[in-house]
């Protein structure tokens, strides 16, 4: 039930007028290929072409692409220390 | 899709494997609190990948499954009410209530709907105003913040029609109560990656160091819960008992402040029954006073209805990590996803239903966790 989908930011409306509540900030999300209108008052700073996270119709998150590539980061650095060969099969 | 399938490599996950394999030295039991997790560790088989030393228990993390029988019964009996239109997220539809769930309510006529999103069924109400509609808020924390935007926006719009019957659930509390549990064995934890999206790791840090227990915020696919289990188990091999963030892509030690101003502004905590384990002090939301207006309870005057649960079901113990579905007598038999004795039977989240949908029968010899010594 907490499932939560990352989708890139293509449109943004922001709502009109300066005292409209904020839960009117609305965006375009495209999923690989499949677009949803999504509520966007919890990311107030995201922009066009960002990663959402997306749960039940409202952003959650933006991805944060940095952190995103820390895993394989820390995978390639374990390669090169050499902790680990390549052919190395887990033991389960 | 970006940010899912490079986390579903099954080389990073194999070599992440062979690492926790390289580190680990003792004996350790792990829990993923998040039903997402339970399912992904089922689907992918992760836990057959892990070495022996490594056993991975599931945990209360799914709010079909923790939602308390009465909740239900309540549900079904507003949904009976001819003017109401009665929403809800589809997992819960099956969830069996004391003689019925919501989806048979249905086939006797109620006008029960499945919605994607609580802002729906807000658009429903407006779209029926000589109707009552009431949407079923359950959830964690990652969904109170839609569920409370969804009562402030009927707030915005004036819609009188609209309420919401609410059973939400915090994980805290949850960690707590199985840490305070004179059976608990769980020696590490991984924290649910969406759930932390929205509150950040603070509430964790204390619960970490009062019961000297790692904690790793951990996201959901394959390389996310293996790296978390190698972070759990580094810790555990140093004594260190810290609170530590694998998802950072989403997660922020602070959460989502947005977010979590409108579910204060709409919700405040309270105690709250958890299905199959109990009352836990504070551990769930309700609407503020202020809000008392769009709270079906009231509205329906429900609050009454109390009810009690089948004994033969031992989801409680499957909750808290203590028994593991395929031990429980009804498994696969009397109990199975068309026929749920309970609610961990029915979400693709409960443990249950997961171990079924995987085949992970007592029989199934071949998909059993390799190292069947450490079964709690
Ligand atoms: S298999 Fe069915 S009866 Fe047994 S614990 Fe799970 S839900 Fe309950």
């Amino acid at each position: 039930m907490c499932l939560a989908v990352p989708g890139k930011v293509i449109a943004i409306a922001e709502p009109d007028g300066a005292d409209a509540s904020p839960l009117l900030r609305t965006g375009t999300v495209d999923f690989g290929g499949v677009t949803k209108e999504v509520n966007m008052a919890y990311v107030p700073d995201a922009k066009m072409g960002d990663y959402v996270v997306v749960h039940v119709g409202f952003a959650i998150s933006v991805m944060d692409e940095n952190e995103a590539n820390q895993v394989f980061e820390y995978l390639r650095q374990m390669d090169e220390a050499g902790d680990l060969a390549p052919d190395r099969s887990p033991t389960a | 899709m970006r940010f899912v399938d490079e986390y579903r490599s099954s080389a990073d996950a194999q070599r992440l494997a062979a690492r926790i394999a390289d580190v680990v030295r003792s004996d350790w039991t792990i829990m993923e609190v998040c039903g997402g997790q339970t399912h992904s560790i089922v689907r992918f088989g992760l836990d057959q990948m892990l070495p022996e030393q490594i056993t991975l228990v599931h945990g209360p993390g799914c709010p079909v499954c923790v939602t308390p029988l009465e909740m239900i019964d309540r549900a079904i009996a507003i949904a009976s009410r001819p003017e109401v239109i009665f929403c809800s997220f589809g997992d819960m539809l099956r969830v069996p209530g004391s003689s019925q769930d919501l989806m048979s309510a249905k086939a006797s006529g109620a006008d029960v709907r499945m919605v994607y999103s609580p802002l729906d069924a807000v658009e429903l109400a407006r779209a029926n105003p000589d109707r009552e509609v009431v949407f079923f808020a359950v959830g964690f924390e990652t969904t109170a913040p839609a569920n409370a935007g969804a009562v402030e926006m009927a707030r915005v719009q004036n819609l009188r029609n609209f309420s919401v019957l609410v059973s939400h659930v915090l994980v805290p509390p949850a960690i707590t109560a199985i840490l305070s549990s004179p059976d608990c064995r769980v020696n590490g934890f991984l924290a649910a990656g969406h759930v932390c999206t929205i509150t950040g790791c603070l509430e964790y840090e204390p619960i970490a160091a009062q019961y000297r227990v790692p904690i790793v915020v951990t996201g959901f696919e394959p390389v996310d819960i293996l790296q978390g289990v190698l972070m759990c188990v580094e810790q555990l091999e140093r004594r260190r008992h810290t609170v530590e963030n694998q998802y950072a892509r989403s997660v922020r030690r602070e959460g989502n402040p947005a977010a979590m101003a409108m579910i204060g502004k709409v919700m405040e905590v309270t105690d709250r029954t958890w299905r199959g384990i109990g009352a836990i002090p504070m551990s769930g939301l309700r609407l503020r006073d202020a809000y008392a207006d769009f709270d079906a309870e009231r509205k329906f005057d429900v609050g009454s209805i109390t009810a009690q649960e089948s004994p033969d079901c031992i989801s409680g113990l499957v909750l808290q990590g203590l028994r593991r579905p395929n031990q429980c007598a009804a498994f696969g038999t009397m109990c199975t996803p068309e026929h749920p004795l309970g609610a961990t039977m029915v979400s693709s989240e409960g443990a249950c239903a997961a171990y079924y949908r995987y085949r992970r029968t007592p029989a199934a010899g071949a998909a059993q966790p390799t190292h069947a010594g450490h079964q709690p």
